[in-house]
């Protein structure tokens, strides 16, 4: 039996990520159960009912106020982490040097010659932030997703029309003369340019640049769905041509979903006519692109270089692969490593039926909840009873670091796997855990670090996604 | 401002929502500000929408 509470304070919002942090914080203070800690947005209100924290403070909530629910052993436990709030959400709780204005109009006087907007409140307002940014003559990257396919269209067309690049809606990952924006690796600079409506896929393929000794000159990303027939793929040449232009870049990869046929085409004529080599990677769609994996991708770029084969870094593979019964199970925080892992295991010729791939990070799976690059609990939680579950062998993770991603993914995930592992082998099996780390010994979590916590846990480590996979594929057989 | 511009230059960014990305910038020495944002109360939007239809 728990006990429930909460509290509603008006005018006081606060972004994803440090609501992740808040509810974090209070699920560590004695007999807490649960937290939610959301914006009184109309679905997250229904989430808040029926979670069961429901009142008439909550029914009345607006948009800009925030409702945390406790749910504890005791009411007095629950009370306790209510009242914890206050010093959690003091002013002299966060130290902040950045300057803050209230509106763009003040960003002229503020910082003049600003010329990119970073922009990452929820979808539903984001295409008019998008539009702000643009009338003031700034290129956008806009993080948010859950943007109308509609609102993309029109403002791609009207940053194009003024010479803008708009990289998104959904945009996880760009790095601009060596800065990282959104989701992104510290990497090198260097010769190969990425373009890519893929995130996790432009995070890939600099890694892998960077561990053999070259780096990235610019990252454009474009956002997930630029590559669509509907969009056009209107960011992606826009980034294209510029890497083309640019002095600093000798080798093009474009990372991305599937494009839609007519854009494919498109880009087919561009890249057939770019006095620079394009290396072309298409997740999801075997045979289509000039590489079928971001290790072939990353391979390829460096071979036009003229350079050695791409070395990933990291410990090198088993050398044994065991034989395994039943199926696998990938769950996934990048979207786009999925869409890798799922062509090498159709081009081992895996039946469907032995493998399920998830995608933590799908709209559908992050509804009210930060992305599992941000907030591992969700995923844990899966990964956890995957243990309970007879008719899977075998686990199959990419944990991504990076600025933006949580600080220590590896460490949030290895309870959850010593979990997993203890209740295989309660049942009397034994569950294989393969985990492919996307990273640098210079991101902040450091790549060495995250692996020896994912060894620890005895976690069979592999150095890229793609060869994780082809690992599973291999004990599946 | 021309993308080959912003290549050049490098960013020099405004941020909107989440904080965490502003941080991010200004620790690889970026020069950013913050807009100071927050979802628009529904009386609010009922207003932009009404004043969107007349002007």
């Amino acid at each position: 039996m728990s006990a429930t509470s909460y509290s509603v304070r008006h005018h006081t919002y606060l972004d994803s990520v440090f609501l992740m942090r808040l509810a974090k914080s209070l699920e560590t203070m004695p007999g807490v159960v649960d937290v939610a800690a959301l914006m009184a947005t109309p679905a997250n209100k229904q989430m808040l009912r029926d979670a069961g924290f429901s009142g008439v403070d909550v029914d009345a909530a607006a948009p800009d106020d925030l409702v945390v629910g406790v749910s504890a052993s005791t009411a007095v436990q629950a009370q306790e982490a209510i009242a914890e709030l206050d010093h959690l959400l003091s002013p002299q709780a966060a130290v902040e040097t950045i300057q803050r204005v209230r509106t763009w109009g003040e960003v002229s006087t503020a910082l003049p010659r600003a010329n990119l907007a970073v922009i990452s409140v929820p979808g539903e307002f984001a295409a008019a932030e998008i539009e702000s940014a643009l009338d003031r003559g700034m290129h956008v990257f806009c993080f948010s997703s859950n943007v109308e396919a509609r609102d993309e269209i029109r403002l791609k067309g009207l940053a194009h029309s003024r010479g803008l690049l708009l990289m998104g809606p959904d945009c996880g990952t760009s790095i601009i003369g060596g800065k990282g924006i959104g989701f992104s690796n510290a990497v090198r600079r260097g010769p190969v340019g990425i373009v890519g409506g893929s995130g996790t896929g432009i995070q890939a393929v600099s890694c892998l640049l960077h561990a053999a000794g070259s780096g990235v000159s610019h990252a454009l990303g474009t956002g997930s769905r630029d590559a669509s027939d509907d969009v056009g793929g209107v960011a992606t040449i826009d980034a294209l041509n510029a890497l083309i232009a640019d002095a600093g870049t000798r080798v093009i990869v474009l990372v991305s979903k599937a494009p839609g046929e007519s854009t494919r085409m498109r880009l087919a004529s561009l890249i057939a006519t770019s006095p620079k080599p394009v290396v072309t990677c298409y997740l999801g769609a075997a045979g289509a692109g000039a590489a079928a994996t971001l290790d072939d991708a990353a391979a390829q770029a460096l071979a036009r270089l003229g350079g050695a084969q791409a070395t990933p870094n990291g410990s090198g593979p088993p050398s044994a692969v065991t034989h395994i019964e039943g199926r696998a199970l990938g769950l996934f925080a990048g979207g786009s490593l999925l869409l890798e892992a799922r062509g090498v295991m159709e081009q081992a010729g895996i039946a469907p039926s032995r493998f399920e791939f998830v995608d933590m990070g799908s709209e559908e799976l992050t509804r009210g909840r930060p992305h599992p690059m941000i907030d591992s609990r969700f995923r844990a939680d899966r990964i956890a009873k995957a243990g309970e579950d007879a008719s899977v062998a075998a686990i199959l993770l990419d944990v991504v670091l990076g600025r933006g991603a949580a600080g220590d993914p590896a460490g949030d995930l290895v309870p959850a796997i010593r979990e997993a592992t203890a209740r295989a082998s309660g049942q009397g099996r034994s569950l294989l855990v393969v985990v492919a780390v996307c990273g640098t010994e210079e991101d902040p979590q450091v790549r060495s670090r995250q692996e020896g916590k994912l060894r620890d846990a005895g976690v069979t480590l592999v150095p890229t996604n793609a060869r994780a996979a082809a690992f599973v594929a291999e004990a599946l057989r | 401002m021309t993308i080959a511009d912003l290549l050049r230059e490098g960013p020099i960014a405004v941020s909107v929502g989440v904080r965490d990305f502003a941080r991010d910038l200004k620790d690889q020495q970026v020069d950013v500000v913050e807009i100071d944002w927050r979802p628009p109360r529904p009386a609010d939007a009922e207003m932009q929408r009404l004043l969107e239809k007349l002007l």
